[in-house]
């Protein structure tokens, strides 16, 4: 049972169904339905057409389920008139979805689960596992996002923006249950690539493969955090890294920068570097410059502190950080590691310790309380 | 998308505007309370944002390691002063604005006269699991 076959086939399948009139939000059960079928039919007995059988079976549910409408005889002579199912353009469909699951009216946790089942092709159940809800959460979840959307028209283009965004929440949930949400993220928006040029959706790409390359080295076995510096880049993955700064080299070169490009240009030039001490500051500076002209964001303002920090030295990095707002999240960790460079510990330990209180979560938590520790335990010798 | 523990106090949180203890309201009105928690959950339910509730019994005991083939000692029932947790309820929301707006909600449930009790409620976030960026 191929399961990547299903999931991958599962957003053309929904654009054909919504394209011959299904309403979204029961030609989306109606896909599911025929997801469950192919599960227990394909293995003893596989199709020629997968993309046909799961069509067929798919608008057949469909028509099952709106049988008891009174557009039942319409929608009966509409299956009779339709060319029996083969091969169909696709891209067109599946690009659709992705603005339709992104769609503004919908707050960000329903648009993610909406791309996860309709784009992503996965099960209610790996959705809520995914997101540590219950399943019953995460189906209503779904269907209030179906029914918010329902009524959207089909073919107009909508903002990539949005459904970048939408991705990159996904990435960012990390993995728990059985499914990897990171390697979900990439799998969308490598199709979403093959389905739009643009060039911030290959940034967006690029940003998570480099990211994703030092997945292994960004934690010891027993979960707690290496920081960039001490990670052991033998273990970032040269395959996915190599791929990465391609793909944004190429996006860079088209000169229409975004803040996925500018993001992934920062992950490359850390990815790039043998050692933390050849890593590039200086660039990394500017980098971040021009990602501050972008997104006005304080959180990146933060993230230049700590790269001014490297590039100028810890004084120059602390005068950076005294322009913000020190209410801004791991503000203080970050003036407690410019504090620790700068030699003065003891400030440093007390940073730690209040950053650590501050900790979003588990893991950093716990790193912040080490670090502060370990600073603690120096000044009692 | 964060989940938040709302926590309803039996003792130990600020007293409530309308501040009648329950067994002084008449059925009607208790009847009235539990409908309105009852509706609220059922509500989050259908958004989506409802992840688990329990409410919870005031009796409880502390229970310490008393050393290598000892039974573990308990002292006893809670001691007075200390705080004591009626119930939780576990949202899962998409802002922290969303989060409070909620737990305004539960504060207003009806009490004594078919008056929000104006409880106060507690409202703390959970440690997530990391993000893939940590750096």
């Amino acid at each position: 049972m191929n399961e990547a076959l299903l999931r991958s086939l599962t957003p053309s399948v929904l654009g054909i169904l919504v394209r011959r009139g299904a309403d979204f939000a029961a030609a989306e059960d109606a896909v599911q339905d025929a997801l469950v079928e192919a599960v227990r039919v394909w293995p003893a007995d596989p199709p020629r057409d997968p993309k046909g059988w799961l069509v067929t079976v798919a608008w057949r549910r469909f028509l099952d389920a709106t049988r008891a409408d009174t557009a039942r005889r319409r929608r009966e002579d509409l299956v009779d008139d339709e060319p029996a199912p083969g091969p169909a353009p696709t891209v067109d469909d599946t690009l659709q979805l992705y603005f339709l699951c992104a769609h503004p009216s919908l707050t960000p946790s329903s648009a993610v689960a909406l791309t996860l089942r309709a784009v992503g092709g996965l099960t209610t159940r790996q959705i809520a596992q995914a997101y540590l809800v219950p399943e019953a959460t995460m189906g209503q979840r779904i269907s209030r996002a179906k029914r918010t959307v329902s009524g959207v028209r089909f073919d107009q283009p909508g903002d990539v923006a949005t459904v970048l965004r939408v991705l990159y929440l996904v990435f960012n949930e990390g993995y728990s249950g059985d499914v990897d949400l990171a390697a979900e993220a990439i799998r969308l928006t490598r199709q979403l690539t093959a389905a739009i040029d643009h060039p911030e959706v290959a940034g967006l790409l690029a940003l998570m493969l480099l990211h994703h390359a030092r997945r292994a080295a960004r934690t010891k076995p027993d979960g707690s955090l290496v920081p960039l510096a001490e990670q052991n880049r033998s273990r970032w993955d040269t395959q996915l890294i190599a791929e990465g700064v391609e793909i944004v080299q190429a996006a860079l070169a088209r000169d229409r920068l975004g803040e996925f490009q500018a993001q992934a240009a920062i992950a490359a030039l850390h990815t790039d570097a043998p050692t933390a001490e050849e890593t590039d500051w200086v660039q990394i500076v500017e980098w971040y410059d021009e990602l501050a002209r972008l997104t006005d964001s304080p959180v990146v303002r933060l993230n230049r502190a700590v790269a001014v920090g490297e590039a100028d030295g810890p004084r120059a990095g602390l005068a950076a950080l005294a322009a913000l707002d020190d209410s801004l999240p791991r503000h203080a960790a970050v003036a407690a590691y410019l504090h620790e460079r700068d030699g003065d510990l003891a400030t440093a330990a007390r940073l730690y310790a209040e950053a650590a209180q501050k900790a979003p979560n588990l893991a950093e938590r716990d790193h912040l309380t080490r670090q502060a520790a370990r600073l603690n335990a120096r000044g009692c010798r | 998308m964060a989940k938040y523990l709302l926590l309803k106090h039996y003792r130990g949180a600020p007293a409530a505007v309308n501040d009648v203890p329950m067994d002084q309201w008449t059925p009607e009105e208790i009847s009235a309370h539990i409908q309105y928690m009852n509706d609220f959950a059922a509500r989050l339910e259908g958004t989506g944002e409802f992840v688990d509730g329990q409410a919870l019994a005031p009796e409880g005991t502390f229970v310490r390691y008393d050393g290598e083939g000892r039974p573990p000692v308990t002292d006893g029932p809670f001691a007075e002063t200390k705080d004591l947790i009626a119930g939780w309820m576990v949202i899962d929301v998409d802002s922290y604005e969303r989060a409070v707006e909620l737990a305004g909600e539960l504060s207003a449930a009806p009490g004594a006269g078919g008056k929000p009790i104006h409880e106060w409620l507690e409202l703390r976030p959970f440690l997530a699991a990391p993000p893939t960026i940590t750096e």
